[in-house]
């Protein structure tokens, strides 16, 4: 059975907002959080391990698994299912461990 | 009514380490376990193999130190050889980060006073804040210098103490879990031991449990001086590599989070959390490196550490009830080589270790007055 049938909203979204995925422009059911939204969308691949680059994503919903951390506005590791979505949102899967120096501070010098 | 050579009570990393020790040496050995409800500091710890500043004012716990690190090597390619896991041993040295010139001070003097004890033959390095700086990239400017050890290292506790669990059960040791041990009666063939409507007996009892050796001590007159000692462990998400080295309050773990503690305080036997400790030990994990305020911690927990009434190990064999060996310590992770090849054959009685003898219960008879203190 695909997953597809699981993710039923109780009502209809009210509207739509467009995030961008790593890259892409899509278009999410706004007032959920950005896992449930992702979900929601089709997207089924939201990061991979740090440990052994298994693909992950979303799992327990409620903060504690750590399996739906994406980057969203070049934060890394966000727990995706803790933050509401937003319009114009850059997310982008999470792939391995966050780099402790900031993206593009790295090479300055 | 079971029977066995060897009954250990308490399956914690001092426990597993004797069991398997005894193990190595063809004992048959059972392990009775309390349960996860149980306080363990085997699961809160911080994993460092730490020497530098142990053993200040009592030099043979110093010795005694570097020669568990010095096993450990073997120690860990046995563990390897008998389960396949890799328990990340790294021992390439550690460091001691000070935020302020009187720390520097007490560090140096105390690093003096070992050397000086154990005849020169105590390596360390005192390096000020630019030395410090080339060899840790990333230290913040409150650091005012450190100190260097190459004794030192680290390992991953859980994947240590799950290592020690498959290498005794490859062994032949009996793990019983989910037994709290409440009476220990010598008999005319060893010691009856009672939990629940459970009897075991065996020839030999190791009392490993940790805080619940003094009360389990009581039963056999034995009294054994060891109190609670809390310290919070604040865990971050995984980063990738950048702190090859541990330090004592910051650690990067082999699967990329990293450890930032410590803590001590009187909790009794509390071993949750507190935002007034954790706060502060965020706050010294990004003074010491100043790119850990922007990441995200994911987990937080408290552990009892097992301190006995001067800090030092206690290891001691009862005169009264022959066969029954009492051992208390912090530092299981650093003495878990030197407990399982060095102690375990002590217990046995295959080798009285002259160096063991520094840590029996005498040397608290003296002083009344140690017993209460911390």
């Amino acid at each position: 059975m695909s997953a597809d049938r699981l993710f039923r909203p109780l009502a209809a979204a009210q509207h739509n907002v467009l995030i961008e995925f790593d890259g892409q422009p899509l278009s999410v059911p706004a007032h959920v959080s950005l896992a449930a939204a992702l979900l929601a969308s089709g997207v089924r691949h939201t990061r991979e391990s740090a440990i052994s680059g298994r693909p992950a994503a979303p799992y327990c919903m409620m903060g504690v698994c750590f399996e739906c951390l994406v980057q969203v506005d070049d934060q890394a590791s966000v727990q995706s299912c803790l933050v509401p979505v937003r319009a114009g949102m850059r997310v982008r899967r999470q792939c391995g461990a966050a780099a402790l120096m900031p993206v593009g501070e790295a090479n300055d010098e | 009514m079971q029977k066995t050579d060897v009954i250990i009570v308490g399956g914690g990393l001092v426990g597993m380490s004797i069991a398997y020790g005894l193990a190595l040496l063809g004992r048959q050995v059972s392990v009775l376990d309390e349960g996860d409800d149980a306080i363990r500091a085997a699961r809160g710890n911080f994993g460092l193999l730490w020497v530098q500043g142990k053993g200040y004012g009592m030099s043979p716990y110093a010795q005694w130190t570097r020669d568990s690190v010095a096993l450990w090597p073997r120690f860990a390619a046995a563990l390897h050889a008998d389960t396949g896991i890799d328990i990340h041993l790294r021992q390439a040295g550690g460091f001691q980060l000070c935020l302020s010139d009187a720390e520097m001070a007490e560090e140096a003097a105390r690093l003096g006073w070992l050397r000086e004890a154990l005849d020169g033959d105590y390596p360390y390095e005192l390096l000020d804040p630019v030395q410090l700086r080339n060899r840790l990239p990333g230290i913040g400017p409150d650091v005012v210098g450190g100190c260097f050890s190459p004794m030192d290292g680290h390992v991953n506790p859980l994947k240590l103490l799950r290592s020690l669990y498959a290498a005794c059960q490859a062994r032949g040791v009996k793990v019983i879990n989910g037994h709290r041990v409440e009476a220990i009666e010598p008999d005319a063939s060893g010691f009856r031991l009672q939990a629940g409507d459970q009897r075991w007996s065996a020839r030999q009892v190791v009392l490993a449990a940790g805080l619940g050796n003094r009360s389990l001590g009581e039963q056999v007159g034995l009294d054994v001086p060891v109190q609670p000692n809390r310290g919070q462990i604040l865990v971050t998400e995984r980063l990738q590599p950048f702190l090859e080295y541990p330090t004592t309050y910051v650690r990067q773990t082999d699967e990329g989070t990293v450890q930032l503690g410590d803590s001590h305080e009187s909790a009794g036997f509390d071993d949750g959390t507190g935002s007034r400790v954790m706060a502060a030990i965020a706050r010294r994990a990004v003074q010491c490196f100043p790119l850990l305020g922007d990441v995200r911690l994911v987990r937080a927990w408290g552990a009892l550490r097992v301190m006995s009434a001067d800090g030092f190990p206690i290891y001691e064999m009862s005169q009264v009830c022959p066969g029954l060996s009492v051992v208390s310590c912090h530092s299981g992770v650093t003495l878990a080589a030197v407990h399982a090849l060095r102690l375990a054959p002590w217990i046995a009685g295959d080798f009285d270790d002259p160096a063991v003898k520094p840590f029996g219960l005498h040397r608290f008879n003296s002083s009344m007055e140690m017993r209460h203190v911390g």
